[in-house]
């Protein structure tokens, strides 16, 4: 048996934010994702939460389990000691429930061009990329915008300018592309207040990376990339 | 609201034909989807995709017709061998222009897209990303309906098909924002909504949102659907979840062991291809093994990587030894796999043409969801990536070609009852007084599927299963009221899904009873053998009544003349 406490919360209607109580039986081998389906199932349909492969890929079901982000599919009931707190990610707001608007998440990912920029003739083949090139992106490739990063990042709790942990990666993700010719607009774009030097390093994002992924450590290497393209005098402006 | 073209659907097949119609110079495209599309169940394809690409030391003389036979072998001659062609002979050049958007393909030394060999194949030719495949492409596309800022309406759960006279004006979605039911109107609608697999339940590879009911909307609407009784079983499910233990751990050299630590595929194929051999049989040798008690706990199978060495694991399967370790406890570098074979993909889907177009003006069908068909009765792992791709661009193409010379007055008639219809059937879930708990029902479909409609078929598992599922969308009719918690109404989703669910199972159920032969994937135990005489034909499946009308439709024969499989 296990106990569920959930964060309850619905801006439309006058209930006042609060957590519920729900006892699950037998969760031997159970992950924190099939009780929030068992609740829906058997106890509460009103209960909201996303989900989609239960196999840690998609990223639908990053949320505050326990005191630390965690994404609720990948995570055993067992291991929380039979007594699971459940949160919705932090500064973004709440729908309902565990779901919270993602808006601001998306956004922020989008304005970095999140894309592979090439300004030269394609060739008739692939681009030929080294397996040493390859792996220069290996890892940042494997982000599955889940979102747990932007929860935890303090900075995004007072500054939602803030680009965010997760697009920085992501620029990284291009910069280091061998087949990417735009690393240094990339870097002018980031290379600003509201991009890599508003980061404090604080690591949080590193630490709850549910798939092991280092956005602090991109913005690190971000940073002395700036550094350096604006001693080469490469990095033109900065901003836009 | 009003589009020229609307897909339904943000996973590859949808992307891609986004991107196709976008880039034909439509610019009225809107992506639907009832989860962003980055969550698409795309994203959990690990394995590859196939293309004649010849990059492996052993598949120089690989070539676009090498694999459409391999193709049309494996789908045990039921495949239209005209829409595989096609298929085989694009597969290069898709495949080097999602490398193009940047498509984080793993490489040999050479610099070129690593390959990797899988079942049923003559030759390496799945292109892969480490064991990510599908999430680095799904990524990929996803970045280009960025760049091209196509509009993507995200968590809108669409429920009905607005058709009138032959015509589709477009579809009812419920907004799960807002919690509103909206009808968007459309010249076009392109349905990319994925695979079936939970008409399982727990017992597949797939995620909770790949359902039935993406395909059932359009049957009920009137458009048949083609070949469903073949359902792919997955050799390798990890033992409890049925999560995905990719194929390519076979094709990285894994061994399947049984319980007296013997590589049991050389008692069912040649000792050449030994765990290589197309799914349909190795799925049906394990659960041979397993019926006759060299199971462990007469329930699982072992899937061996220890030979392959930590280095080769951490680098080309890192993500099965994640899920294995997170989901099993086990680590593969020090442990054999458990797995058994699980139920993974639906070969059958809405009838459409090589440019997925159907019956109703308007309408076309792409990706898992569609039939067009290239799998036949089985499916060769890594083709399905490579239809979604090929067929998603095809269909947005075609789509897009056409939306000139269409009304660009919405049918408002057709848009307002089918709005109507769906309200109705809300308040009806909201005030009905029944008691029946859905999800028993979805679970009882579950066993009832499981159980009879599985790898190994009998005449009178089948009927039943099919008296079975028509007493249990009685049972629907009578389940409890649905809350009403405005927006994020899961339940409500939910219980429309296990709606669509049920007629889905009832038609695949009722055509796999009908089928009185043994062809891929659908196995008969009193017909074992496949008789063409008499079955080399289609399934079709119309909605009357209720229950499934079924025909028959000829298959395209081209070069290859169906003979005995043999591996
Ligand atoms: C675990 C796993 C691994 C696989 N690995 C491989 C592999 O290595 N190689 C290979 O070739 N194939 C593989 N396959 C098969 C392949 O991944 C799928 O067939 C393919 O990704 C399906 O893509 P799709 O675009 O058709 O659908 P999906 O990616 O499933 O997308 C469906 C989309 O439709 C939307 N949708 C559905 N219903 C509705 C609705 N009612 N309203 C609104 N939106 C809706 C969903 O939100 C989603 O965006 C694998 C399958 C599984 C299960
Ligand atoms: S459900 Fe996909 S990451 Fe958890």
């Amino acid at each position: 048996m296990a106990i569920f406490k959930v964060f309850r919360y619905n801006p439309e209607s006058y209930e006042i934010a609060r957590f519920q109580e729900y006892e699950i039986p037998d969760t031997e081998s159970m992950t924190v994702l099939e009780g929030l389906y068992y609740i829906l199932e058997n106890i509460d349909p009103t209960l909201a939460f996303r989900s989609s492969c239960r196999e840690g890929v998609c990223g639908s079901c990053a949320m505050h389990i326990n005191g630390e982000y965690r994404l609720a599919c990948e995570t055993q009931v067992s291991d929380m000691g039979h007594n699971v707190t459940i949160r919705p990610l932090a500064h973004m707001k709440i729908i309902r429930d565990l779901v919270v608007d993602l808006t601001p998440f998306f956004d922020n990912y989008e304005k970095i061009k999140p894309y592979l920029i090439n300004s030269g003739p394609v060739p008739d083949k692939e681009f030929k990329q080294s397996p040493k090139e390859r792996k220069r992106i290996d890892h940042h490739v494997d982000c599955i915008l889940c979102g747990a990063c932007y929860g935890s990042c303090p900075v995004l709790a007072t500054d939602s300018a803030y680009l965010g942990p997760h697009a920085l990666l992501k620029v990284l993700r291009f910069v280091d592309d061998s087949r990417d010719d735009a690393a240094y607009e990339r870097l002018a774009y980031v290379a600003t207040d509201y991009g890599i030097f508003r980061c404090h390093t604080i690591f949080n994002c590193q630490q709850v990376c549910p798939k092991d992924l280092d956005p602090t450590g991109a913005i690190g290497k971000l940073k002395m990339k700036a550094v350096k393209g604006k001693l080469l005098g490469k990095l033109k402006k900065t901003g836009t | 609201m009003f589009y020229d073209i609307v897909i339904v659907g943000g996973g590859l097949a949808g992307l891609r034909a986004a991107i196709a119609a976008h880039d034909a110079g439509v610019e009225s495209v809107a992506v639907i989807s009832k989860i962003h599309p980055v969550r698409s169940h795309s994203g959990a394809a690990q394995g590859g995709i196939n293309a004649a690409l010849g990059n492996h030391p052993e598949g120089h003389d690989d070539s676009p017709e090498r694999h459409a036979y391999d193709t049309i072998k494996g789908s045990d001659f039921l495949a239209d061998q005209d829409a595989v062609e096609i298929m085989t002979a694009d597969a290069p050049r898709i495949i080097y222009e999602l490398e193009h958007w940047g498509c984080p393909f793993s490489r040999f030394e050479d610099g070129s897209i690593a390959q990797r060999p899988f079942g049923g194949a003559g030759f390496p030719r799945t292109c892969y990303g480490a064991d990510r495949t599908g999430l680095y492409i799904l990524h990929t596309l996803y970045e280009q309906v960025v760049k091209r800022n196509i509009e993507v309406l995200y968590e809108r759960f669409v429920t009905k098909l607005a058709v009138r006279d032959l015509h589709c004006a477009g579809v009812v979605v419920q907004n799960l924002h807002s919690g509103e039911f909206e009808a968007i109107g459309a010249k076009t609608v392109i349905f990319a909504t994925g695979g079936s697999g939970r008409v399982y339940s727990v017992n597949t590879t797939n995620s909770h949102s790949s359902t039935g009911l993406g395909v059932a909307i359009p049957y009920w609407a009137g458009i048949p659907l083609k070949d469903m009784e073949f359902i792919q079983f997955h050799p390798t499910g990890l033992d409890g979840s049925s999560i995905l233990m990719t194929e390519g751990c076979r094709g990285e050299g894994g061994y399947l062991l049984n319980n007296k630590g013997e590589r049991f595929m050389k008692n069912y194929v040649s000792e050449k291809i030994m765990e290589l051999g197309p799914r349909d049989i190795v799925a049906r040798s394990m659960q041979t093994e397993i019926n006759e008690g060299r199971g462990f706990e007469d329930r699982y199978l072992q899937l061996d990587l220890r030979h392959l060495g930590a280095e080769k694991i951490m680098e080309r399967l890192p993500g099965i030894r994640d899920i294995a370790m997170n989901f099993r406890n086990v680590d593969p570098i020090k442990e054999p796999i458990p797995v058994h074979p699980a139920m993974h993909y639906t070969m059958g889907g809405i009838d459409c043409d090589k440019n997925g177009q159907t019956v109703i003006d308007g309408f076309y069908a792409a990706g898992e969801c569609a039939c067009v068909s290239v799998h036949g009765s089985n499916r060769l792992g890594g083709n399905s990536l490579l239809e979604t791709v090929v067929f998603g661009a095809r269909a947005g193409k075609h789509a897009a070609g056409q939306v000139e010379g269409m009304s660009s007055t919405p049918d408002e008639e057709a848009l307002n009852s089918a709005l109507k219809a769906e309200k109705d059937r809300f308040k009806m879930l909201r005030e009905t007084d029944g008691t029946e708990n859905p999800y028993d029902i979805k679970n009882e479909l579950a066993r009832i599927m499981m159980d009879k409609i599985g790898i190994f078929r009998s005449q009178t598992d089948m009927e039943s299963a099919v008296d079975e599922i028509k007493r249990l969308r009685e049972r629907y009719e009578h389940i409890r009221a649905i809350p009403d918690t405005g927006k994020f109404n899961y339940d409500f989703l939910w219980v429309t899904e296990i709606a669509g669910n049920i007629d889905t199972a009832l038609a695949i159920a009722s055509g796999a009873a009908a089928r009185t032969e043994s062809r891929g994937s659908h196995f008969h135990l009193e017909h074992k053998k496949r008789n063409d005489e008499e079955w080399l034909k289609h399934s079709m499946y119309t909605f009357k009544d209720g229950a499934p009308e079924i025909s028959y439709k000829s298959v395209t024969v081209g070069k290859y003349e169906p003979e005995e499989r043999k591996y």
